[in-house]
């Protein structure tokens, strides 16, 4: 059965990427473009994998971390989040907050693919 | 056979000056020596490559010998790894100490070159 | 002990750093709020010192340290409460100590009786200990020995009785044959933190990609396991040695990259087995000679990941020996840091400064060869032009590195600031704390050892007249003790040292009427505030009203900015009346070489530091403007900057005098004001090496150094800071003329076509 991942972005180019990628790889994908939208589609589905972006309008990625270890189901749910080279403060905060891993901005394709690949296998 | 291999030593002190007649007298007897000084430097250097034999001073900053010695045994792969501890001649206590950390065996300092050299090769050959 | 006292300069070395580290923390020593790293610390040295000189059989030396090491065990072990008359002793302590090693140095004894009166001292402050201290008397019985099978062992050394069994067994126990030859065998212990689970991490997916790598054999720990009641099942217990056999060409890195997540909070050790060489038949006969002996990891046929470090100084085996060896005298030391031991050797500092005079002489070869160059109609020579570019680069590389390596941290300078500051709190009656920060900041070792002088006057001063009496400060709500602070940065390709103290700051009124007394002032003339601060640099100046003991008569302000400004630097100050002054020294990175441009005007060319230039740009007329009185401007960059002719500031004839028809060269100082500089032309970008016009002419105002172009002229090296305070005196304005504060120049003609040999 195909793992679901939760794609969270306010850019729809980087959302379109994302969900050509993964479903190429046969993933299923679905979208959300902020933290607020992304909640509320965590809490009415179930996801193997989160991934977002930190920086959101209505409800930033650090949040939407926060918020998601909050929830039962999600407590051990793997969570990636993008971040740029330079920014250790954000990338420290987001680990404090429960994330799982991260992927450098910006990236290729199949380093997109084999951080997922490490965090959720296959 | 195998072609005879050098043995590798690690000696830790956070004396320079000890460190260099450390691995002085063992390099002329025919040994490789590494050094390190402190205790947290030679968890990484033993990690980082296969020692035969680690000789460490008791009083080091960072880490000192002691939990050097118990957090080597602590660790599988290393039950077997001789350990030898530099001590101040009087000193029984620390002696006990160290073998109940799991040392080897010990060598007075300051030391006697042809001394360290038949504890090593008795310890690691 | 024949062999081995060829390591006692290494000795005398180490012990002068540990006498300095065991200064410094004593020093830091109070009473209230003992830091027992810091005693630890303290301890450490003086047992290294005292455990060295055994070997070596300085007797007395050993005798003294040991009187001394027995009360610092005394104090760690919290037996001796920490007194200033304590603290007091062990400095005195420590000052006898650095003698002892000074007489075992010249190879004399020490004059007896010269401990007498310290060792009882510290005997003295023994017995505070209520009973002889517990290191030196009898020990506690030791344990019963629980070893089956008896020590083997004499006096000097000795091995537990059942150690070496179990070695031998746990050595069995273990997977006895190598791995066959091109693959490697690594031994990976990870302990994942316990909440390891709650950030989403799952270790079964590392342990299958670590499989994914080669055969991995797994063996899961239960020690840490709870029992089943106290089980949390959310938290994690478990952790895993992994035995991986992997082909060579499996780097490191590979197995780094499995735990990329959660490597810097988890425990991962990574040991690599290197494997045997895989040639056995013919035994090489080249490994018998002892001399140079490559170890195994660096045989040629072992993989290069194999046994690839994060850490190398450690790790890495070495054959011949850099091992000790004599040390040189005065070597430049610096080179070993905290943690790992990276292998260092000592220099004699005359052989460097050899060589960084020979790259300074290489970087002016090469710009003269690249003058001739440029004559050549450009697409000629053309292999000639791009090699003499290539030169240039590894000229410029040669050059950083030959300078890093008299890089220097100025903590060398910094750690005799406290005992400085406790001599004169203790001489003025006041109390002061030093804060240092910025101790790493690294600048050429010139300009480190020139920095001693002018700091202390500073600091001196500071305590002396900045600083209030204890009790003024109390009244006006102040803490007892000042505060000086002492800091050193990087800022633009230069190094800003600066001291400031929370003190009364500097007292205008009195300065102000000083400078009028003397005659250096006009009275009624009006300055501004940050203008009668800096009155204190002038020549003959000094407002003490008593000669005090501490600062004396005539080592004032005007003699620290003078050895500041021989060096290229400046010195500035910022004070605020009841809360404290702020002395900012702005220095070269190095005296050596700096990054130019040479610019023309007239006849004469200039060098200005690249660090200073923002940009250059022909302005347009409508770009210019004057104010009334004042100065022309120019809009640059959306800010209205002053402009400066520099040939009427030197008094340079036949120049563009219009902007428009040559060039402005925006410029910035290290406080962010900015210029425009009214050049002819802007000729390149160079390397140049700086020689001193103080030390072979005099001093000028503007101009920082000299330099000698490929052409064998002389260029003066810009001082922007400079350039402001004459272009704001001499008002370079439309008026024109004016007193123009900087003598002439000297006429061009006796300075061009001379190469002169400094």
């Amino acid at each position: 059965m195909a793992k679901t991942i939760l794609s969270v972005d306010d850019s729809a180019s980087m959302r379109q990427m994302v969900k050509l990628t993964l479903s190429t790889a046969g993933y299923q994908v679905v979208e959300a473009a902020d933290g607020r939208e992304a909640l509320a589609k965590a809490k009415a589905g179930a996801f193997n994998m989160v991934l977002t972006d930190l920086n959101m309008p209505n409800m930033d990625g650090l949040s939407l971390i926060r918020e998601l270890r909050g929830l039962p189901a999600y407590r051990g749910v793997p969570i990636v989040f993008l971040t740029t080279e330079s920014d250790a403060g954000k990338k420290n905060e987001a680990k404090a907050a429960g994330a799982t891993a991260w992927i450098v901005k910006p990236f290729q394709q199949d380093q997109l693919l084999g951080v997922v690949r490490k965090v959720i296998g296959a | 056979m195998e072609p005879s291999v050098k043995k590798k030593i690690l000696t830790v002190d956070d004396s320079r000056t000890m460190r260099d007649m450390v691995s002085f007298t063992l390099r002329a007897a025919g040994y490789d020596v590494v050094e390190a000084p402190d205790g947290q430097a030679a968890m990484t250097a033993i990690a980082a490559a296969k020692v035969d034999l680690v000789i460490t001073d008791l009083n080091m900053p960072v880490m000192d010998g002691l939990t050097l010695i118990r957090k080597l045994r602590a660790i599988p792969t290393h039950r077997s790894l001789p350990i030898l501890m530099l001590t101040t001649e009087a000193d029984e206590k620390k002696k006990a100490e160290g073998r109940s950390a799991g040392a080897t065996g010990w060598i007075v300092k300051p030391f006697n070159p042809d001394k360290l050299v038949s504890v090593v090769q008795k310890v690691c050959g | 002990m024949d062999d081995l006292s060829r390591f006692k300069q290494t000795y005398f070395d180490e012990s002068a750093e540990l006498l300095a580290v065991a200064e410094a923390g004593l020093l830091r020593l109070s009473p209230g709020d003992v830091d027992m790293d810091e005693v630890n610390a303290i301890f450490r040295a003086v047992h290294s010192i005292k455990g060295g000189g055994g070997a070596f059989g300085f007797s007395d030396l050993v005798a003294f340290s040991h009187e001394f090491e027995t009360v610092m065990d005394e104090v760690r072990n919290s037996a001796i409460p920490v007194t200033t008359e304590l603290v007091d002793t062990l400095i005195r302590a420590n000052d006898v100590l650095a003698q002892m090693l000074a007489y075992a140095g010249e190879g004399v004894d020490a004059p007896p009786g010269a401990t007498d009166d310290t060792v009882a001292a510290l005997r003295h402050a023994l017995a505070a200990s209520g009973g002889g201290g517990t290191a030196s008397a009898a020990p506690q019985t030791p344990p019963p020995a629980t070893s089956a099978v008896n020590d083997d062992e004499d006096d000097e050394a000795g091995i537990f009785g059942d150690a070496m069994a179990a070695i031998n067994a746990a050595r069995d126990s273990e997977a006895p044959s190598p791995p066959p030859a091109d693959r490697v065998r690594w031994t990976i212990v990870f302990r994942p933190k316990s909440d390891l689970l709650l950030s989403g991490n799952e270790p079964a997916y590392m342990l299958r990609a670590l499989r994914r790598l080669g055969d991995a054999e797994i063996v899961c720990h239960l020690d840490d396991l709870p029992k089943l009641a106290d089980l949390d099942a959310e938290l994690l217990h478990l952790s895993w040695t992994i035995t991986l056999t992997a082909d060579a060409e499996v780097g490191r890195e590979r197995i780094d990259d499995v735990f990329e997540f959660v490597a810097d909070e988890c425990d991962i050790q990574i040991t690599a087995d290197a494997p045997l060489p895989a040639v056995i038949a013919p035994p090489p006969k080249r490994d018998a000679p002892p001399n140079t002996p490559p170890a195994l990891s660096e045989s040629a046929l072992v993989p290069p990941g194999a046994t690839a470090a994060k850490t190398d100084g450690t790790a890495k085996p070495r054959g011949a020996g850099t091992n000790g060896g004599p040390g040189t005298n005065g070597g430049s030391g610096g080179g070993e840091h905290a943690g790992l031991t990276t292998h260092t050797i000592r220099v004699d500092l005359d052989k460097i400064d050899r060589l960084v005079n020979m790259v300074g002489e290489m970087v002016i070869t090469q710009a003269m060869i690249a003058e001739h160059l440029r004559d050549v109609p450009p697409g000629q020579f053309q292999e000639l032009q791009e090699g003499l570019e290539q030169l240039a680069q590894h000229t410029r590389e040669l050059r950083e590195s030959v300078m890093s390596i008299r890089a220097q941290p100025v903590s060398s300078v910094f750690s005799r600031m406290p005992r400085l500051v406790r001599e004169c709190a203790a001489l003025t009656g006041k109390e002061v704390q030093l804060a240092t920060s910025g101790e790493n900041t690294e600048v050429d070792k010139t300009v480190v050892e020139n920095l001693v002088d002018p700091l202390t006057h500073m600091i001196r001063n500071s305590i002396d007249h900045g600083l209030e009496s204890p009790d003024e400060r109390e009244r006006m709500g102040k803490p007892r003790a000042g505060t000086v602070h002492l800091s050193a940065q990087h800022r633009s390709g230069r190094i800003v040292i600066e001291v400031t103290d929370d003190g009364r700051g500097i007292n205008r009124a009195k300065v102000l009427s000083k400078a009028i007394e003397k005659g250096l002032v006009q009275p009624g003339a009006s300055m501004t505030d940050e203008e009668i601060d800096h009155l204190i640099f002038l020549p003959g100046f000094s407002t003490a009203d008593q000669v005090s003991n501490l600062s004396g008569r005539g080592v004032g302000m005007d003699v620290v900015r003078r050895n500041i400004s021989s060096l290229g630097g400046r010195i500035g100050v910022y004070s605020t009346p009841g809360e404290g002054s702020r002395f900012v020294l702005s220095l070269p990175l190095t005296l050596a070489v700096l990054d130019g441009m040479v610019i023309s005007v007239g006849e004469e060319r200039f060098v200005l530091p690249l660090t200073n230039i923002v940009e250059s740009l022909r302005p347009k007329p409508a770009d210019l403007h004057g104010l009334v009185n004042k100065c022309d401007v120019i809009m640059a960059r959306g800010e209205y900057v002053r402009l400066v002719h520099l040939h009427r500031l030197f008094g340079i004839p036949k120049a563009i005098d219009d902007a428009t028809k040559g060039l402005v060269v925006l410029v910035e100082t290290e406080d962010g004001s900015r210029l425009g500089l009214v050049v002819d032309e802007v000729l390149g970008q160079q390397q140049v090496v700086i020689k001193s016009l103080e030390s072979n002419f005099r001093r000028l105002d503007g101009v920082a150094a000299a330099t000698i172009l490929g052409d064998g002229r002389v260029a003066l090296i810009l001082d922007v800071a400079g350039l402001r305070e004459m272009s704001r005196h001499s008002g370079d304005s439309a008026s024109g003329g004016g007193r123009s504060p900087a003598p002439a120049l000297p006429a061009p003609k006796s300075e061009s076509r001379q190469r002169q040999t400094v």
